[in-house]
């Protein structure tokens, strides 16, 4: 695709296709797909066309999957415009534009350890759904919902996949002993791509760095513009540096940003 | 009609700019539209030095607008001017430079540098910056702070005009945009934000960083519409208005009550092609409302 093809197509007037609503709080929203080549950990931006200025800003989302059926989205509840985008119904247009950022790098031969908290499973839905040798993939998910909420069952007859429930302290140790010994076996030839709350992110930093993982990490932050302009999205990195998740990410090397110090 | 707008010495070929801050260096949205056809850009504020900005929570959504406190990040005016300029087509869109500094010297250093690109139009002086040498007051809250900062700009920056940006903040704005009009101003831009702040009953923390920041977005909208109409009656120099505009009505009601041109602000993050719309909307706006020339429109406001 030329670069002037690109610009065309990053905008787009989307339909709703199907929506769906979970347990918990839990929804997924189906839109007409848009001819994107895309990497699982990159995002759009979403604003549904009834929005007038309340909510104002639109909501950064992952990828979660993208093919010729749907552009598909899956979030959490957390205010008030993912409480509102739950009003979308099929038939319904939407804004949206992307793909935005850095998506994660791997390649199809490379063993590759996913971990993913909670809604951090967003972006590797459709990593193991499309992924041409399953078998080198592996997943860690640690939940704090019941798993009902989430596509597990589906994605682990494709992949091995290690579930966890994380509420209390001792769930929290017992993950992050899990974690340990796969990011050990991942350390040499494998990678580790890692997506979830920052505590959770930081965790996977300080395991990667003690034991010499390649890690990558998917960094959800609040953004207004995604596309590198209103500098909210910044994100400390090594060194003292600033990086924006919108442009610069979101995901990034471990090594690139500073979380197990923070 | 024609569209065309005089503004301090520059000519736009339409009223329609983008405000600082919402616009990065310029050439970030270029996948949204094509910059060549705005009357101009204003683009995020520079500083002498390369500044990292503000650590923890940055912005954060509110009823109809968002709170921002960046903390004036930005690489630095000569980054700036070796990376960004040469890219930006600036031989046919006029490029402001929005530029801060800690005190009158580095204001004036800043400005000689920048007014000496032959790709740099003109200088919008942010004056919403605290002035280090005198404890951290605000330039734009003192009539005699403010009337200093755009001497020391204006001097430096020959024949560029120098458009000085107004804070809300402040018990009577017309005080300081007379106070600026009178140390040489070409024009002034109002408003920048409003102070504002959110927390979070749960955590019991504020939602960003740095406590307090400005808020922006359509719910500014009525208090910059009466700064930009007061200030319209109180100076003689053209005045720049924003402050929640998010259509070519918004934009039309700044030009009734006096502004020379309207910057576009952070409705851009809402709708990235905006500030490019907004031109063709309000080109057909003004055909619409039958409004035949700029003169015949702008402050005619009828209040009797």
């Amino acid at each position: 695709m030329t670069t002037e093809e690109q610009k065309m197509t990053l905008h787009h007037d989307l339909k709703v296709l199907e929506t769906e609503s979970l347990d918990s709080g839990f929804h997924w929203l189906r839109l007409n797909p848009p001819s994107w080549s895309w990497q699982p950990g990159q995002f759009l931006m979403l604003r549904p066309r009834e929005w007038s200025s309340d909510p104002f800003l639109p909501r950064p989302l992952s990828i979660a999957d993208l093919d010729g059926e749907a552009l598909s989205l899956f979030w959490h509840v957390v205010g008030k415009g993912t409480r509102k985008m739950t009003h979308l119904r099929s038939g319904d247009r939407v804004r949206v534009w992307g793909p935005l950022g850095r998506g994660f790098y791997f390649e199809p031969h490379m063993p590759v350890l996913l971990l993913a908290g909670g809604m951090g499973l967003a972006p590797f839905i459709g990593l193991i759904r499309h992924h041409p040798h399953p078998e080198n993939l592996e997943l860690i998910f640690g939940h704090r919902e019941d798993l009902s909420s989430y596509p597990l069952a589906e994605l682990s007859k494709r992949i091995l996949t290690w579930s966890l429930q994380d509420r209390t302290p001792k769930d929290l140790a017992k993950l992050e002993k899990a974690m340990k010994v796969k990011i050990q076996g991942y350390s040499g030839d494998g990678r580790v791509l890692a997506c979830g709350p920052r505590p959770f992110l930081s965790m996977v930093s300080r395991l990667s760095r003690e034991n010499g993982a390649r890690t990558q990490v998917c960094m959800e932050t609040p953004m207004a513009c995604g596309h590198g302009v209103c500098l909210g999205c910044s994100v400390p990195g090594a060194g003292g540096r600033t990086y924006q998740a919108c442009v610069d990410g979101p995901v990034f090397s471990a090594e690139e940003l500073a979380l197990d110090q923070e | 009609m024609e569209q065309t707008v005089a503004l301090g010495g520059l000519t736009l070929k339409n009223p329609v700019l983008t405000a600082s801050g919402t616009f990065g260096y310029g050439t970030e949205a270029s996948a949204f539209g094509d910059v060549r056809f705005l009357g101009g850009i204003v683009v995020k504020g520079l500083s002498l030095e390369a500044r990292p900005g503000n650590p923890g929570g940055r912005i954060a959504e509110t009823p109809c607008g968002m709170l921002n406190s960046i903390g004036l990040e930005n690489i630095g005016a000569g980054r700036f001017v070796r990376e960004f300029l040469p890219r930006l087509p600036w031989q046919e869109t006029p490029v402001v430079a929005n530029i801060y500094a800690g005190d009158y010297d580095e204001f004036a250093e800043l400005a000689a540098y920048l007014a000496d690109q032959e790709g740099i139009a003109g200088l919008e002086v942010n004056i919403s910056c605290p002035n280090v040498r005198a404890g951290g007051a605000r330039f734009g809250q003192d009539p005699d702070m403010a009337a200093k900062a755009c001497a020391a700009v204006r001097e430096k920056a020959g024949d560029k005009p120098v458009i000085l940006k107004l804070s809300p903040n402040v018990t009577d704005v017309t005080e300081i945009a007379r106070a600026v009009e009178d140390a040489g101003a070409d024009a002034v831009s109002l408003i920048n934000t409003l102070s504002g702040m959110a927390v979070d009953i749960r955590t019991r923390r504020p939602v960003l960083g740095s406590v307090i920041g400005g808020l922006s977005g359509p719910a500014i909208k009525p208090v910059a519409l009466q700064a930009v109409y007061r200030v319209c009656r109180e100076v003689n120099i053209p005045v720049v208005g924003l402050g929640g505009i998010t259509s070519a009505e918004d934009a039309l009601e700044f030009i009734l009550v006096g502004a020379r041109a309207v910057q576009v602000g952070s409705a851009s993050f809402a709708d990235p092609q905006l500030p490019f719309s907004l031109v063709s909307r309000l080109e057909e706006l003004c055909e619409e409302l039958g409004i035949e020339s700029w003169e015949e429109f702008r402050g005619r406001i009828e209040t009797e």
